[in-house]
């Protein structure tokens, strides 16, 4: 389903900030993969993330999304393949606009947008009932600006969108960490449900060790641009937060320094 | 009352500024940049009218012929942003004294008098009565346009791109294009008004666009800060700063009357409405932070003790 080959990124290439942020990175996704991305501080987490979406070019290698080769495509263009959360609440949705002006925005996601009226009455039964499954009554403010709602409510929002047309790939970039403990709780909860339902293939990057081993059917390590330690099936269910500790050190030769890891 | 003899002029010339303050108000508002094309594109609009008008041109093709050369200001300005990589800003800044050379050519001169006497215009200053009914039955045709331009698929890509082009592209909208058309159809609206107020005056100039922005912003700040709570239609919010537009020019026309001052400083007042205006909301936001950090502070020395 995805295909990342060799992929190399340097930031501020040639000045005393170079950061070699992918290192010939490469990794496979099969159909129906759920991923989970952990890594240190600088491993190059986001960067993967951003580099699938188009967020910025990539140095070489390429990246191949069911079969089409979209290394050149601009970030628009990548989209329709695409469902995207990010850590930013507020970065998944347009706040000025109504809850159901950006379902319909994400509805029309990868087609042409023509002068049709964007919401018809259909379409809005259709949005009631996929905002019921959030269980948050929303299905009843289709009319309310996104700028009112919470910071969880906006996250779980942004989830439907990105998973409404059942996008190919699902990049969730640490896309709990700004919540609280309980709201992150109820996303995560909703991620699974919609990643199980519509048999999404998944990228979730996450701080949280334990939410890296109980979620997903594989968990991949990064460190230094490039992956480490990629783990699936029964050996990864068997996985505990110590497990990865000492992995990660004798993997990279140094400690596991995410500040936000290390807190949890 | 001969005092109030100012009213309906005033109030002709701030209808059709207020359909100026409707085409900036895309631009401002719903794109979220501070387009300063506007000073050329108006004046552009207003040259163009006079030019065809005077060549014999019916009048309304002729004001088309003004959209469709106002639009073309914008794109230029939409192009010097998204494909030159140069900010908004400065982008409006090079259309506009680019417009300046562009508006003589088209004027063959400075200015250009088109008399109601010999041509067949929709408005004139002579009747402030029909003027004002045409620049209202404009206004009222421009807002329901924009109404149903902005509740389509479209026109959802471009509020989004003003409000967040982030969740925009990730969501396949391509924020270069939606920001060249919104740019674009912001001028054209501009430049009809600068038609209609070349046809009000009976001449067109090639000043007569100078300051524009200004004049637009103050018409959608006092329309946003008077009718800002209770006007949450997008519809509603475009008249506003129609209404905007005639308040300014009241408030104006009354200040003029008191004989403080003489029509070589009415920039100058401008000038000084949008920057109050402008600052009034940054101001309470200040008070409001510097309370709340006194209250906390307040609130620290208790626990502390």
């Amino acid at each position: 389903m995805l295909e990342l080959k060799n992929i190399t990124k340097t930031f501020n290439a040639g000045t005393v900030n170079e950061k070699k942020a992918l290192n010939g990175l490469s990794l496979t996704l099969n159909d129906g993969d759920f991923v989970t991305v952990i890594g240190g501080n600088g491993a190059g987490k986001s960067t993967m993330l951003n580099m699938i979406a188009g967020v910025y070019p990539v140095d070489s290698g390429s990246i191949v999304i069911d079969g089409v080769d979209v290394t050149n495509l601009t970030e628009h263009k990548r989209a329709k393949y695409l469902g995207r959360v990010f850590q930013d609440p507020m970065m998944g949705t347009a706040s000025d606009l109504w809850i159901e002006e950006n379902l319909a925005i994400a509805r029309r996601r990868g087609k042409s947008h023509s002068l049709r009226w964007a919401i018809t009455n259909s379409e809005r039964a259709e949005y009631k009932k996929l905002l019921s499954t959030l269980d948050l009554g929303l299905e009843n403010r289709l009319s309310t600006k996104v700028k009112l709602l919470s910071g969880g409510q906006r996250q779980a929002l942004t989830l439907l969108m990105a998973t409404m047309n059942s996008p190919k790939l699902l990049l969730l970039d640490e896309h709990t960490a700004a919540l609280d403990p309980k709201t992150a709780a109820n996303v995560l909860a909703l991620s699974d449900k919609f990643i199980e339902e519509e048999h999404l293939t998944a990228l979730m990057v996450t701080h949280n060790m334990r939410d890296a081993i109980a979620h997903g059917n594989r968990l991949i390590m990064m460190n230094a641009g490039n992956i480490i330690l990629d783990i699936s099936g029964e050996e990864k269910k068997k996985l505990t937060v110590d497990d990865l500790l000492k992995a990660f050190a004798e993997l990279s030769g140094s400690q596991f320094a995410n500040d936000r890891a290390l807190l949890n | 009352m001969s005092f109030l003899n100012f009213v309906p002029g005033a109030v002709a010339n701030g209808v059709i500024w207020g359909i100026m303050a409707i085409g900036l108000y895309i631009t401002y508002k719903i794109l979220d940049v501070a387009d300063l094309t506007v000073d050329g594109s108006f004046g552009t609009g207003g040259a163009v009218l006079a030019i065809c008008v005077t060549s014999g041109m019916n009048v309304w093709l002729s004001m088309l012929l003004a959209f469709i050369a106002g639009c073309l200001c914008g794109l230029v300005t939409g192009i010097f942003h998204t494909r030159f990589g140069i900010p908004a800003i400065l982008a409006g800044i090079l259309t506009q004294l680019a417009l300046y050379s562009v508006n003589l050519r088209i004027l063959q001169g400075s200015n250009r008098p088109i008399s109601v006497d010999k041509y067949n215009l929709i408005l004139s200053l002579r009747n402030n009565t029909t003027a004002i009914i045409a620049a209202i039955l404009f206004t009222v045709a421009v807002i329901a346009l924009l109404y149903w331009f902005f509740g389509t698929e479209f026109g959802h890509c471009l509020r989004a791109t003003g409000c967040n082009p982030n969740m925009a592209r990730a969501n396949g909208i391509n924020t270069n294009v939606a920001k060249i058309v919104g740019i674009t159809v912001s001028n054209g609206i501009v430049a009809m008004a600068g038609a209609l107020l070349a046809q009000y005056n009976g001449f067109a100039d090639i000043n007569m666009g100078r300051g524009a922005i200004v004049i637009g912003l103050a018409a959608i700040i006092i329309g946003e800060v008077i009718f800002g709570h209770f006007f949450t239609n997008f519809a509603l919010r475009l008249f506003a700063s129609v209404i905007g537009g005639i308040i300014y020019y009241i408030v104006l026309n009354i200040i003029m009357q008191m004989g403080f001052f003489d029509a070589n400083d009415l920039k100058l007042f401008s000038a000084l409405v949008v920057a109050v205006a402008l600052g009034i909301p940054y101001w309470k936001k200040e008070l409001a932070s510097k309370n709340k950090k006194k209250s906390d502070s307040a609130v620290a020395e208790k626990e502390a003790k």
